[in-house]
């Protein structure tokens, strides 16, 4: 214990030597000055802005890259995870060959190829490959269609409401029966057809389409309108995801397997179809399983893309960094980037937990 | 038809039958495999269509474009960095040390440290045939010569199983003052790079992130609760944050917090890699110490060890041995993270990839280089996790 003070009170004055050296005080009076960089992707931002409000555009990158990388790694992840168990070998052969490569092999690597060797070749921009008519790839980046909401959006959406209503309601009534019945089924069978009913004839009879979509047109030396997805956030995004993914099959696969044969056989012996021992026997008890170390892959993926700063994708560490040689008041941004993470993580945590604790509960 | 029992000489007949051979034919296989269902057939169909034109962009790129010529040209700046070419005899001595051992080592355990040996002395072997230099054929040579003498020497000699032990142990100061060297013929660690940094900033952290996290994790699980509570906000805390701010910490804060103390950048990374991998390393090990039944504590407090004998001979090994594979994940881990001291500024193999890419004699040869270097990683990364599959099973861990 006294050792423990004891290291903490040296390493402290140490830190106030040390400081005084460089001519430094502790505060965080600097969050209030004039940033004067540039950054080059996120919310609107200029360099006159304040340093706090380069730091927040930087925490909005970092989980704007994180969440759409989760949703794409747990996609990809699910998919060769399953295919990994597949009765098909070149199927199983082919997603234990991605899982064997993207695990192995460094991230940062991974992120330096894909933005160096892929996105970076792409042709310029007016050679850009068009695919669909309106997503176009070249070198500044990808560009996709955009939907802009229109006057339609609105009565849309009342009928979307509408729908989820009359949803609830068959979804209970289903339930009740089912319950009545003493019978496994589909509880959402007749509700969800339903809402997706009323919600198409809501798409159609509305004056206008809720949504128009704003293709991106080329005027001039580059590319107007619709969504831009950079080259650094996308090389990021595809080795993030792609890297994690192999990770969440590793996951999948082997919380799948974790549920005995016998299991299994039992249920086939009980008369259930392929679907039902799927949804009822095997997923309630490997879901659990799965759960936890996943949320450690997405709390991965969320440090992991921190690498941006190596491709310049201005992301919170990248950001934070720039302060740091500017200002030069080292240990306030690295606790603001401590403490930006720990919150992120916490949040994930709790989330997580929330969600394995219904499972269990919905499960057994 | 299948009856529902059979007399005893039948029964004796179908336990001595054989099970059938492998008569069924690459057409059966093909079938039973690939083509078994029509939703099998598809995705066979899909599958070998999208192989086919993926390969045949592959070859082609790499028969007919790509330029490999820059893997030979730079392979000395892969492999050792801007070590100096008059000093590389060190290195070579490096790897004679650790020949001498794994062919002993080889010798008195065999099984899966004998293969690996012969793998080793194969690359060895390998290397020698290769267009090199004379001397580094040379070097090559000598490497096979005395993998294979260590290991002829030390067949069957179990007895000196601990000197190798402790022989292991030793190498490991013995390499760096090697590497180092004294004098004027020293060689800086600014010039060291390339796979053996990448190697050395690996095993520094293994070795040395192991027992710290041991340590972390019996402070986690101590009855002081100071103790507990720092080392849970210690861990907590570095598993929280990204490597990439802990290597910028150890970069900028260290010389903040230790005014007067002049450590060189390898070593800071090298610090940073292993406190950041020690929290991991903690937590793999709390596993472990959890799964361990209080009965195990009480039995060794009731023969009358103490706190220190119940961990080494009672709690320890059970609990190491069955969190095996979560370590050599986490040491594959650290293997791949070291690839981040490149952004700090060292020339690590990932380094040396991208000041390479950056010459202009080698522009626009990304693909190549990047490519070169994932395949070594890959090498070393596989090979680590079909060990720890290996130790596995010979260990039984996951059998009661």
């Amino acid at each position: 214990m006294l050792g423990v003070i004891l290291l903490l009170v040296i390493l402290y004055t140490n830190m106030l030597k040390g400081l005084r050296g460089l001519g430094l005080t502790l505060n965080l009076d600097f969050l209030q000055d004039e940033a004067g960089f540039d950054i080059s992707e996120g919310i609107p931002y200029e360099p006159s802005d304040v340093y706090l409000k380069a730091f927040w555009v930087g925490i909005l990158n970092t989980l704007k890259v994180s969440i759409i990388g989760i949703v794409c790694a747990t996609l990809l992840g699910l998919l060769f995870g399953i295919a990994r168990l597949s009765s098909n070998w070149l199927i199983r052969t082919i997603a234990t060959a991605y899982v064997e490569c993207f695990r192995n092999v460094p991230l940062l690597l991974q992120i330096l190829f894909w933005y160096t060797a892929v996105v970076g070749q792409l042709p310029r921009v007016r050679e850009s490959i068009a695919l669909f008519g309106g997503v176009f790839i070249n070198n500044r980046g990808i560009y996709l269609p955009s939907p802009e909401p229109t006057a339609g959006l609105r009565i849309w959406l009342g009928f979307l409401g509408a729908g989820l209503l009359l949803a609830v309601i068959l979804y209970v009534v289903r339930w009740r029966k089912l319950r009545q019945l003493d019978r496994p089924g589909f509880r959402a069978k007749w509700a969800l057809p339903a809402f997706l009913i009323v919600a198409l004839c809501g798409w159609f009879l509305a004056p206008s389409r809720p949504f128009t979509l704003d293709l991106p047109v080329l005027q001039g030396f580059n590319f107007r309108g619709g969504m831009r997805f950079s080259p650094e956030f996308s090389a990021l995004l595809i080795a993030l995801s792609v890297y994690t993914g192999a990770f969440i099959a590793e996951i999948v696969r082997s919380g799948i397997q974790s549920v005995v044969k016998g299991q299994r056989e039992a249920a086939r012996a009980i008369g259930l179809k392929e679907s039902q021992t799927l949804r009822l026997i095997v997923l309630p008890q490997s879901i659990p399983i799965i759960v936890p170390p996943l949320t450690s892959q997405y709390l991965n993926l969320t440090k992991n893309s921190s690498l941006a700063v190596a491709i310049g994708f201005p992301d919170l560490v990248s950001v934070g960094n720039t302060m740091m040689t500017q200002t030069g008041q080292s240990i306030p941004v690295f606790a603001m980037i401590m403490v930006s993470y720990l919150v992120m993580s916490l949040t994930t945590s709790a989330a997580m937990n929330w969600y394995n604790r219904w499972i269990n509960r919905v499960g057994r | 038809m299948r009856k529902a029992y059979y007399t005893v000489e039948e029964r004796e007949l179908t336990q001595a039958m054989k099970p059938p051979a492998h008569t069924k034919g690459p057409a059966r296989w093909i079938k039973d495999n690939l083509f078994n269902t029509w939703y099998n057939v598809l995705l066979s169909c899909l599958a070998l269509i999208c192989i086919f034109f993926i390969s045949k962009a592959l070859l082609t790129w790499a028969f007919t474009e790509a330029k490999w010529g820059v893997i030979p040209a730079n392979l000395q700046l892969f492999g050792v960095g801007a070590y100096p070419r008059e000093q590389i005899w060190r290195v070579w001595s490096v790897i004679y040390i650790l020949c001498v051992l794994v062919g002993l080592s080889a010798g008195m355990w065999g099984g899966l440290v004998f293969r690996f040996a012969v793998v080793l002395g194969g690359v060895w072997f390998i290397g020698a045939l290769l267009p090199f230099e004379l001397s580094t054929r040379g070097w090559f040579l000598g490497a096979v010569a005395i993998t294979a003498a260590a290991l002829f020497l030390g067949r069957g000699r179990t007895a000196l199983r601990p000197w190798i032990l402790g022989g292991w142990l030793l190498s490991f100061p013995l390499i760096m003052i090697v590497l180092r060297g004294f004098g004027e013929n020293s060689v800086l660690t600014s010039n060291w790079g390339g796979l053996l940094l990448t190697l050395i900033l690996a095993v520094v952290g293994i070795v040395v992130s192991f027992p710290l996290g041991v340590f972390l994790a019996l402070c986690r699980q101590s009855n002081l609760p100071a103790i507990r509570w720092v080392s849970t906000a210690y861990i907590e805390m570095v598993r929280g944050v990204p490597l990439i701010t802990i290597l910028f910490m150890g970069n900028i804060l260290i010389p903040i917090f230790m005014p007067g103390l002049d450590i060189n950048q390898v070593l800071r990374m090298g610090l940073a890699i292993t406190f950041f991998s020690a929290a991991y390393m903690a937590e793999n090990v709390r596993g472990g110490l959890q799964g361990i039944p209080r009965g195990q504590h009480e039995a060794a407090q009731a023969i009358g060890l103490n706190y220190v004998q119940t961990m080494l001979f009672i709690v320890l090994p059970q609990a190491l041995r069955s969190v095996i594979p979560a370590i050599v994940g986490q040491f594959i881990a650290l293997f791949k993270d070291t690839s981040l001291v490149a952004i700090i500024g060292l020339i690590d193999l990932l380094g040396v990839a991208r000041s390479v890419i950056a010459n202009p004699d080698w522009f626009g040869l990304q693909a190549e280089v990047y490519l070169f270097a994932a395949i070594i990683y890959f090498v070393f990364s596989y090979s680590m996790s079909y060990g720890s599959q290996e130790i596995e099973t010979a260990l039984g861990v996951g059998e009661h």
